[in-house]
């Protein structure tokens, strides 16, 4: 066994006594930070894979941001499951059935690595090898992301977009808007308050660097909005909502999660206009390259900018349920 | 010859580092309470992560690889202590008390007095 191989393993071992935990422990707020360090490993694992850019997005959302929301879940319900009632054996045939049906779809699987398997073969040379030419960028994900596979990447952003909307249907009519501002003082969190404020400048800085660094390495408005989105919420949970709200108003937010996708769509529709098929960016510059450059990075920043304005909304929508929390509650 | 110290210097960075992660994770396995396990996690942490990424920066050498482990150590070092601060914080707050101090005996000190094994009163 080589060492890689013997990380990978590790890794996986972690992440099924995580899920095991996770499926054994009746405390939810030990479940909710159990499946934080599941994604925690999980990122790692696909850094380990070379997946670095679905490794951003796991480590921020689902370690970071999807915490923070199960946690306001937890503030709202109770701190501890109920004891199952009925007996486990139906779901545990189901589930043992549809397991053994899976491991048994992967024999037919090329092997892990295969030079021949038909992931390798299809288009991937194509892109590996023309990317270059067409687009000239050194991140090649970001070209198939972006370029390649526009219309995919259309879609996942709708679908974000619709998700967001999807929640704050749901949950908009309870929002408790601020009636005034209430300034909240959190005069224990010193130490919090401080080291935030020291920090929340950098991650912005680093949100925007990976927006627009994501054709040359890793990143993407995907990861970019995430990490934008992690910073503001970092500096709501410690200066409070209200506060937060001052900066940003929910109204804003919500034009903003629109805006990315309107965005991304009118780039597609530019490039119609300019006699072209849809989201063909190589109409958008004098030259293919530089057109396709300015397309990549204009889509992108309607990803990072849907992205970033859901997770915020979600987040004040979730938030804007429970009275303020109090220092003297924790 | 160089490379022989350079080598040297960084796997006794990285060695230290390891040694303090263990003793950390050590001391998270065996102390007796929740303030002891988060001072003998929290505090050799820090260092240890750090001197990890000093031990992979002097095998760097003068890059942006070494640039950007520097970014990473600053932000641990700033971040880990913090964490530590906040959950013992948030334990204290919550009304768990050192289990072992004057305190089991005597009165104990200002603030909402709560088991923490037992369930949140609140619905």
């Amino acid at each position: 066994m080589t060492i890689a191989n013997f990380i990978d393993m590790a890794f996986l071992v972690f992440l099924g006594i995580t899920a095991f935990a996770i499926l054994k422990l009746r405390a939810l707020f030990a479940v909710v930070m159990l499946s934080s360090v599941f994604s925690l490993v999980s990122a790692g694992l696909l850094v380990h894979l070379d997946a670095v850019d679905v490794a951003f997005t796991e480590a921020a959302v689902g370690a970071g941001i999807s915490t923070v929301l199960m946690l306001a879940t937890l503030a709202l319900t109770a701190r501890r499951e109920k004891a199952p009632t009925r007996t486990h054996a139906v779901p545990l045939i189901v589930v043992f059935l549809t397991g053994l049906a899976l491991v048994y779809g992967t024999l037919d699987m090329p092997r892990f690595g295969d030079p021949q398997a038909p992931v390798h073969t299809h288009v991937a040379p194509k892109y590996i090898n023309d990317t270059e030419k067409e687009i000239g960028m050194p991140n090649i994900v970001t070209a198939v992301l972006a370029s390649y596979r526009g219309f995919d990447t259309l879609g996942e952003v709708t679908v974000i977009f619709t998700a967001g909307i999807g929640v704050l249907l749901l949950l908009a009519a309870s929002i408790r808007e601020p009636d005034g501002l209430r300034i909240q003082t959190m005069d224990h969190h010193l130490v919090l308050r401080v080291v935030t404020k020291v920090l929340i400048g950098p991650i912005l800085l680093f949100a925007l660097y990976v927006q627009f660094h994501g054709d040359y390495g890793p990143g993407g408005g995907f990861q970019a909005g995430v990490i934008f989105a992690a910073a503001f919420i970092i500096y709501a949970l410690v200066f409070g909502l209200e506060n937060a709200r001052a900066a940003v108003p929910g109204q804003a937010v919500r034009v903003l999660v629109a805006c990315g996708v309107l965005l991304y769509g009118g780039v597609g529709v530019v490039s119609f206009l300019f006699g072209e098929n849809y989201l063909n960016y190589s109409v958008l510059g004098s030259t293919q390259v530089s057109g396709q450059h300015l397309g990549i990075i204009l889509v992108e920043f309607g990803v990072g900018l849907t992205v970033a304005a859901v997770m915020v909304s979600t987040f004040y929508a979730f938030a804007g349920q429970n009275p303020p929390i109090g220092d003297e509650d924790w | 010859m160089s490379q022989i110290v350079i080598d040297g210097v960084s796997w006794a960075l990285l060695i230290a580092g390891s040694i303090l992660v263990l003793v950390g994770a050590l001391g998270l396995m065996r102390m007796p309470d929740f303030y002891t396990r988060m001072h003998a996690a929290g505090i050799t942490d820090t260092l240890g992560a750090d001197l990890i990424l000093l031990g992979l920066m002097v095998q760097a050498g003068f890059t942006l690889v070494t640039v950007k482990l520097l970014l990473i150590g600053a932000f641990l070092f700033f971040t880990s202590p913090t964490s530590t601060h906040a959950i013992a914080n948030a334990a204290y707050t919550a009304g768990l008390r050192p289990s072992i101090s004057e305190w089991d005996t005597d009165e104990p000190p200002e603030g909402p007095e709560r088991d923490h094994g037992e369930e949140d009163p609140r619905p």
